[in-house]
């Protein structure tokens, strides 16, 4: 069953491979996502015995990642067939193939419980990225597709390194030699220390920069930039996820051994540097795509810090990378629209687009007010769970600085989106035939939705798995 | 059978110096395929016999030794270029800094104990140092092909470490760890042709579009 669910998107990629139209070959897509979603909720209902082996086995984790990834990716493909059929005239075979073998390979992340394999999946997401980051074949996607693809590779090749380590360390320590997660759980504090700790480090460093994390961020202003908003929404809320996962792995059996609470306290740090290099570089963005990548350096800080604390936090961090992914997808696909409205993302030709893509326009503003945390939708409930779990545990330096730092960043990106939809069009802009059209609006509208709701009401079976989820980060104890 | 595979280690780490000082591409590649193919014999040295490792051995030798290097020279020819020009870390530093890595990944060794069946071996400094180096050669070059050079390093040092490894680690992970190289490998050959089409140069400090005003 698993399996098939690995190979259905493949087998779509194939047949995508073999339509020789274009405007057709857009709408495997949507089927495949469709299909993908409704076994991912099935599988969420009835969820299999984990495989003989041990490799294969959907637990709350990866079931929270595989249901965000799952309808971010459903939306982004009934998204994608109105935007490439907006850009009839370019090839998209390549890039139909690569969203599906990606969303294969995000599968997988999703229900391996073997670290090896797990890797494997993470670093197919990565290459499968870069054509996809590449498409629209000019200078400035060429540059970033290269610095993404080298730095993520880098990255990626540490986390292999750190993964040798944690399995050299079973040796070391005369177990039997395993990269299976619940043999590492089980046996993490007879690992040897030297080793485990090196190995916790090079995967921090090699996931973390996957992630995105500061100061390991560096490829994401360019790649988010560049790349079509479709891929841009994907990256931020399914590749981060996915890394996420990794790291979350990670987190698992460190918590498990005694290391927990130096892990713990790096990733505090590194989280909350995060979010200070998001606050310095989002004020006076001119490019509002490059600014939306800076917002995801923030977020991924933000679910760092909420690791790092522990306790009641881990539920905000998971629900809000729930949140955030699904946010990132309306604002992705709305800026996509405004930047096809206007022909530009610089903020200086932008101006008044509530006027001339009204929808995309006010999706883009509901989707910055979400971000930022304001209430009623989902990221709030989660920012606030977070802050007030650190306040609870004393931890009034971290709480502050976290709101500190909340509020130059709904200063510094309101400075760039509110000039971006208010005010009035310019005379002399670029005449562009994009119209917000029911293909390209539904998608992020029915997003946007969903993010409203999960600030109004958490539907208790989600509930139920955030704390299943939460409690699997608690060190099975 | 240790003593020679600490010499084919100790040609490693010399052949990471041999990439360091040069500046012609072709070189490079070759001296990191001879290192592949080194690391394909290494397995064979330290693990007793079985036909997973017969396995190991044949792809690694056909992945590092002959398939990634000739992807490289494909692209090399195709960039039409010989020559790494104006580095932004010259042969001379590249060397020196080369051998305080080396020398540090010794110390960083020591600190580590290895499993009674890998005693005295050298294969934790070998690993940690090809992957500095690699990552002296990726920082310190201009072309997009050096650079990559300096990556296939990199995962040189890591395969030399997952060599320990690698009677115990599933057939499976091994293979997806090569197939996965290999592809992000392709790829990189890709873009680097779009980058010569686009700015009839692979000369990296080119990109340099997109950065903060």
């Amino acid at each position: 069953m698993m399996w098939v669910f690995v190979l259905l998107p493949l087998l779509g990629a194939l047949v995508a491979w073999l339509i020789p139209d274009n405007r057709t070959r857009s709408f495997v897509l949507p089927v495949v996502a469709v299909l993908h979603l409704a076994i991912t909720v099935y599988l969420l209902i009835q969820t299999p015995p984990p495989s003989p082996d041990g490799w294969i086995h959907l637990d709350a984790l990866g079931k929270l990642t595989l249901l965000s990834n799952s309808i971010l990716f459903a939306v982004c493909a009934a998204y994608a067939v109105g935007y490439l059929n907006y850009r009839r005239l370019r090839p998209n075979r390549i890039l139909c193939m690569a969203l599906l073998v990606c969303l294969s390979a995000m599968t997988l992340v999703a229900i391996s419980q073997h670290l090896g394999l797990l890797w494997i999946a993470l670093e197919a997401t990565t290459v499968t990225m870069a054509p996809l980051i590449y498409f629209n074949h000019n200078a400035r996607s060429i540059e970033a597709t290269w610095k993404y693809l080298l730095i993520c590779s880098v990255g990626i090749a540490i986390a292999l390194l750190g993964l040798f380590f944690l399995a050299y360390s079973t040796i070391v320590a005369e177990q039997d030699v395993t990269l299976l997660l619940s043999s590492l759980i089980s046996d993490a504090s007879l690992l040897h220390p030297g080793w485990r700790h090196a190995a916790f480090i090079f995967l921090l460093v090699g996931f973390g920069s996957k992630m995105g994390l500061a100061p390991l961020h560096t490829w994401k202003p360019d790649a988010y930039g560049e790349a079509p908003g479709l891929v841009g929404a994907l990256l931020a809320g399914g590749l981060v996820n996915c890394a996420l996962l990794a790291l979350l792995r990670v987190y698992q059996i460190a918590a498990a051994s005694t290391e927990g609470a130096l892990f713990q306290e790096v990733l505090l740090v590194m989280g909350l540097i995060s979010m200070a290099f998001a606050a310095v570089f989002m004020a006076r963005q001119s490019d509002f795509k490059r600014m939306l990548a800076y917002s995801s350096v923030e977020h991924v800080g933000i679910i760092a810090v909420a690791l790092g604390l522990g306790k009641a936090a881990l539920f905000g961090a998971l629900l809000h990378m729930l949140n955030n992914a699904l946010t990132k997808g309306v604002l992705f696909l709305s800026s996509g629209n405004i930047h096809r409205a206007y022909n530009s993302k610089s903020t200086q030709f932008v101006r008044g687009a509530l006027r001339r893509t009204p929808w995309s326009g006010a999706l883009f503003l509901a989707a910055f007010l979400a971000i930022t945390g304001s209430p009623p939708f989902g990221p709030f409930v989660s920012e606030f769970l977070i802050v007030s779990s650190a306040f609870v545990q004393g931890n009034y330096w971290t709480g502050g600085l976290f709101l500190l730092f909340l509020a130059m960043i709904f200063i510094g990106m309101a400075s760039t989106v509110l000039p971006v939809v208010m005010g009035k069009v310019p005379d002399d802009i670029e005449k562009t035939p994009y119209t917000d059209t029911m293909h390209t609006v539904l998608p992020p509208l029915v997003l946007m939705g969903v993010v409203l709701m999960l600030g109004i009401w958490i539907p208790m079976p989600l509930q139920a798995l955030i704390t299943e989820a939460a409690g699997l980060l608690g060190g099975g104890k | 059978m240790n003593a020679l595979a600490d010499q084919l280690l100790v040609l490693c780490l010399l052949l990471n110096f041999a990439v360091l000082g040069t500046s012609r591409l072709a070189f490079s590649v070759r001296a990191v395929a001879l290192q592949g193919v080194l690391l394909g014999v290494l397995p064979a040295l330290i693990h007793p016999f079985s036909w997973h490792l017969v396995l190991i051995v044949v792809s690694i030798i056909l992945a590092k030794g002959a398939l990634i290097p000739a992807l490289i020279m494909r692209a090399i020819r195709k960039a039409d270029i010989q020559r790494e020009f104006e580095p932004f870390i010259g042969y001379i530093p590249s060397l020196v800094l080369g051998a305080l890595f080396t020398s540090l990944a010794f110390i960083f060794a020591a600190r580590l104990p290895l499993a009674p069946a890998h005693e005295g071996l050298l294969f934790v400094p070998a690993s940690i140092a090809t992957l500095m180096c690699g990552f002296l050669v990726l920082m310190g070059r201009r072309k997009a092909i050096s650079q990559v050079i300096g990556y296939l390093l990199m995962e040189n040092g890591i395969f030399i470490f997952g060599l320990l490894l690698a009677d115990a680690m599933p057939v499976m992970v091994e293979a997806g760890a090569l197939l996965d190289l290999l592809v992000g490998i392709f790829v990189m050959g890709i873009v680097i042709n779009h980058i010569n089409r686009e700015f009839s140069t692979i000369d990296t400090s080119r990109l340099s579009a997109l950065r903060e005003e």
